[in-house]
């Protein structure tokens, strides 16, 4: 039963997919792409693996559809027909060549361990030892949690250094200066008074339960990745329902940018700590009296610092891009 | 269900071509983006269906459970999904400032443009 419902999903990712080829109006082909990014959550759902169905949850159908549809409101709404004369546009050429790439990829598959397969490479080589020693070793029941911020982490780091760079390099392209700030502008959703006052109980909500993923990501589906989003997230409602010029009171930028850098240093300075202690960079079993405990203050602070910084570039990336909307001059 | 053993790849393909013909194909950049999403969306599929185990369950130790799907698949795509949203708003930012510059965001006309110049 359960293969049937996967089956169901698999097929309605690739019907959303061709609707997103053959759709002009970007406005629909952001609705579908947000339709696409839930139903991969949904996949990952039944696929066990539920700290990143959280996560695609968060992204995909909420913070992703967003980001474009702000954009969207500053590069217009219709895709151009591509048909023009003189153009270089050749769906023919572009169809055989993904005909023949997708071809020779499922010739290529014919080698893979079949679907759910546990004597699979995958499954056979690492993965028993984290599944079988991190009980002992790190005494958390997230498998997860402590890949994430144990077994890799360094892996990890790199990872938050990577979304910490794109924040600043989102900051570089398009930060509005002060000085061409635009006087106070309605926000987009004002008027519509059920949605108001509905996200104003489910706000503080959303922080609680963002705080909740955070701290017990350990123990359950979550971390520092999923929090962050869905921290951000309830900052992007509060915004859009309420204004800029509002979100700006509770949002301080200078402080949310040195938030973003506070978190890879916490991050970064867990390392430095066990380097101090006598150990390697990240090596968790030098933070405290018994390994065990280190370990989990090790977790603790890695999740903390990778929250903090994820939902602070969210944050940053959501306000630059509605900054430069409203400089744009088009309130709507 | 012996057929079904690799059709979770064949649609991954499928999405991964899918995403591919966009982006060769469509002339808008954010229509690209999009395109570029899906073909990364399909990339996590197939993680997250390798790791999946036939009776296993989420790879959170509890008691009187043996058998987990792969945790490893799991961490790789999670932060994965986090850095693929970071770095679409780098080139959502990027596709901004081009149509500040050039007025378009079609491909064909900033070419036409950078000819002219």
């Amino acid at each position: 039963m359960e293969s049937f419902i996967h089956v169901i999903i698999l097929s309605m990712l690739v019907t959303t997919a061709i609707a997103i080829v053959k759709v002009k109006d970007l406005f629909a082909v952001t609705m579908l792409a947000g339709i696409y990014g839930l139903l991969s959550a949904s996949f990952f759902v039944l696929m066990d693996a539920h700290d990143v169905a959280f996560t695609e949850a968060a992204v995909g159908a909420g913070i992703s559809t967003l980001l474009i549809l702000t954009t969207l409101s500053m590069t217009g709404r219709f895709e151009k027909a591509a048909d023009t004369p003189g153009s270089n546009y050749k769906p023919a050429l572009a169809l055989a060549l993904v005909t023949l790439t997708g071809a020779l990829l499922i010739y290529g598959t014919q080698d893979m361990p079949v679907f759910g397969a546990a004597d699979a490479p995958v499954q056979t080589h690492v993965v028993p030892r984290y599944l079988n020693d991190s009980a002992a070793e790190i005494d958390i029941p997230n498998v997860v949690a402590s890949v994430l911020a144990s077994y890799r982490g360094y892996d990890t780091f790199g990872e938050v250094v990577v979304i910490f760079t794109a924040g600043i390099g989102v900051l570089a392209l398009i930060m509005s200066t002060a000085s061409k700030a635009p006087v106070a502008l309605r926000a987009s959703m004002e008027e519509h008074v059920v949605l108001r006052i509905v996200s104003k109980m489910l706000i503080p909500l959303i922080l609680i339960f963002g705080l909740y993923v955070q701290f017990h990501g350990e123990y359950g589906p979550g971390g520092g990745f999923q929090a962050g989003v869905i921290f951000a997230s309830a900052f992007f409602l509060y915004a859009m329902l309420f204004g800029l010029t509002a979100a700006r009171k509770v949002v301080n930028n200078t402080w949310v940018q040195a938030l973003a850098a506070l978190g890879v240093l916490l991050y970064g300075s867990v390392g430095l700590l066990a380097m101090i202690n006598g150990g390697n960079f990240l090596d968790y079993n030098f933070l405290a009296q018994d390994d065990v405990h280190g370990q989990h203050m090790g977790i603790l602070f890695v999740e903390l610092g990778v929250g903090i910084t994820v939902a602070s570039v969210m944050i940053i990336i959501f306000f630059t891009f509605s900054t430069r909307r409203q400089r744009d001059g088009d309130p709507d | 269900m012996e057929f079904l053993g690799l059709f979770n790849y064949w649609v991954v393909i499928v999405l991964m071509m899918i995403g591919f013909y966009i982006v060769i194909c469509s002339n808008n950049l954010i229509k690209k983006l999009i395109g570029l999403t899906i073909f990364q969306t399909s990339v996590f599929i197939m993680y997250i269906s390798m790791g999946k185990i036939d009776g296993g369950t989420a790879p959170i130790l509890a008691e009187g459970v043996t058998l987990y799907s792969n945790p490893l698949t799991h961490v790789l795509i999670l932060t994965a999904i986090v850095v693929g949203i970071a770095t679409t708003a780098l080139g959502l930012a990027i596709v901004v400032r081009i149509k500040e510059s050039y007025g378009t965001v079609e491909e064909d006309d900033i070419h036409a443009k950078d000819k002219q110049a």
